[in-house]
């Protein structure tokens, strides 16, 4: 799937090719809330680590004039990795509602630092230098493609090794916690430490997501932590559905895709549309984009 | 033989209310013991502190010539105890394979964290664990079952199973017949001991029906207002004056005669 999303790069126009990379670096997000979703965990403040991450590119890029795009933005999910290891000491005690608004109420921390910081442009932000691919540099139409196929890169790395976690031991005691947190204690395994585990996971994904954004919009401001911007991702977590690691790629760019259309379409009412999504995906597929697949296995399985 | 678990001078108060005091317990390794009392008599409080789900105010606990007080109960359960619970505590969303291999999985790991994320869930030793378990148990037909669908009886089998998977020397049951009908009570007991039996376990079940404990037990601790007030053989315990005044109310036949 990813090396025909790359294969087809040279033809695809420009609008979409970027287009594209912000889905799938937003994709990247998603699949840490999956991560989460999957324990029964809603985080409402996922653009902590998106935000962190993507400052973290800007501001090595600016202060010591490190372009390299993969360095930078292993730095940025290392970054948001080590704040997640850090909060996470407080989150992985909470469960529902407060493990959400608590998630929420981190992320609007950071807002609120970076819009009272100056010297990072405050509101305004400030702009990403354009980065370098082990020291080749391309500009315009050549940058947007060699971005576009790193975020695929990263992409499928991630899907790959999201993919060992959800079949290791650590990975399926998501659903045993959602279940049953008395009984995995007492068959000997710590839930914090498990759910622990998971706001890293989650978090080094929403800061790997955040670099790839910012790199591929070439500027970063406090807009990246508010709390909107963590509403669009468990917005897109509905969309795809926690079934499989595709949906988070394929759910966030029909959400990209859905919000241009609708934004160009219906400029005034573009929220609307999206909303009136939202509903009929809760109302039709409750289990999310990922749900039509096996859905249509299981009617092609019943009719052979 | 040595004991594998022993219990000296235990105490347990929440404020000025006292759940368990003086207890005084030593057992040797492959008993079959039979816990009973009335309902707040200590005996659920007694169990709670040997897993590490209460810390004793008082008194040490020793597994294994190993002193365990106050540890927590996930490092308790990787010493070698288990427990099951009185309501059946198993994964309900999903099939009965999936929770035993969960526990398999988490009963065959090494290390920590680092451990669970390097344990694959499905390996093929922990697989064949699993369905060792669910045939031991005689469960292994409702394999593909969720939990949360299966009759009442198989379901304390699956969370007595989980219990048992990761190969514990201690085995806690917390009233396995509880919820379960009169007809089908001597046949769960005697496929869970059966069980318990072959992986020799040493085995404290709490028990209100005092046939199953007279049929089952090797050795009864009857607890009274938080202390254990008698300490013996079925018969003997259960033929004791106060046992029967205070906690049996009948007069039984010597137990085990009428079942054995």
């Amino acid at each position: 799937m990813f090396l025909i999303a790359a294969a087809a790069a040279p033809a695809l126009p420009d609008w979409i090719v970027s287009l594209a990379t912000i889905a799938f670096a937003n994709a990247l997000v998603v699949l840490g809330l999956i991560v989460m979703w999957r324990a029964g965990l809603v985080s409402f403040g996922q653009a902590l680590y998106y935000c962190i991450g993507a400052y973290t590119v800007a501001l090595v890029a600016r202060r010591t004039g490190f372009t390299d795009a993969i360095g930078l933005i292993i730095l940025g999910g290392m970054a948001a990795g080590l704040v997640a290891a850090v909060v996470g000491f407080l989150l992985a005690r909470y469960r529902e509602i407060f493990f959400a608004m608590l998630s929420l109420a981190l992320s609007m921390i950071l807002y609120g630092v970076l819009v009272k910081s100056e010297s990072l442009g405050s509101t305004d932000g400030f702009s990403v230098s354009p980065p370098t691919f082990l020291g080749y540099a391309p500009h315009g139409d050549a940058l947007g493609r060699a971005l576009y196929w790193l975020t695929l890169g990263f992409g499928a790395i991630a899907a790959v090794f999201v993919g060992g976690y959800f079949r290791s031991l650590a990975g399926s005691l998501a659903t045993a916690i959602r279940d049953n947190e008395i009984r995995v204690e007492f068959l000997g395994v710590s839930v914090t430490g498990i759910v622990h585990l998971k706001v890293i996971v989650s978090g080094v994904l929403g800061g790997l997501g955040g670099a790839l954004a910012a790199l591929a919009i070439g500027h970063v401001d406090p807009n990246m932590a508010y709390w909107t911007t963590s509403g669009s991702f468990v917005f897109v977590t509905i969309l795809a559905g926690a079934g499989s690691i595709a949906a988070a790629f394929v759910g966030s760019l029909c959400f990209e895709a859905l919000r241009s259309l609708a934004a160009d379409v219906m400029p005034d009412l573009w929220q609307m549309t999206l909303g009136t999504a939202l509903l009929l995906t809760i109302l039709f597929l409750p289990e999310g984009l990922g749900s039509v697949v096996a859905r249509l296995r299981r009617r092609g399985g019943a009719a052979t | 033989m040595s004991a594998i678990l022993a219990v000296e001078n235990l105490e347990k108060s929440f404020g000025s209310v006292v759940a368990a005091r003086d207890i005084n317990v030593s057992i040797p390794a492959e008993q079959t013991i039979g816990v009973i009392g009335a309902n707040g008599a200590g005996k659920t409080t007694f169990i709670n502190m040997i897993t590490g789900h209460l810390t004793p105010t008082k008194g040490t606990i020793r597994f294994e010539d190993r002193d365990i007080t106050g540890m927590a109960s996930r490092d308790i359960t990787r010493l070698g105890i288990s427990r099951s619970f009185q309501v059946a505590q198993v994964f309900p969303t999903m099939t009965v394979l999936d929770n035993m291999c969960i526990a398999a999985a988490i009963a065959r790991r090494r290390g920590g964290l680092f451990g669970a994320i390097a344990t694959p869930l499905r390996s093929p030793d922990a697989m064949a664990e699993a369905e060792a378990t669910l045939e031991l148990f005689q469960i292994g037909l409702y394999r593909y079952t969720p939990a949360n669908t299966l009759p009442q009886g198989i379901r304390k089998l699956l969370d007595i199973g989980m219990a048992v998977v990761g190969w514990p020397r201690l085995l806690l049951l917390d009233e396995p017949t509880s919820g379960i009908s009169i007809e089908e009570k001597f046949n769960l007991m005697s496929v869970v001991m059966t069980a318990l039996k072959s992986r020799k376990i040493t085995v404290l079940f709490v028990e209100h029906d005092m046939e199953i404990v007279g049929r089952f037990a090797e050795r009864v601790l009857a607890f009274y207002d938080g202390t254990v007030i008698a300490d013996g053989p079925p018969a003997e315990t259960l033929g004791q004056p106060r046992v029967q005044e205070l906690i049996t109310g009948v007069k039984l036949k010597p137990a085990g005669a009428a079942h054995a």
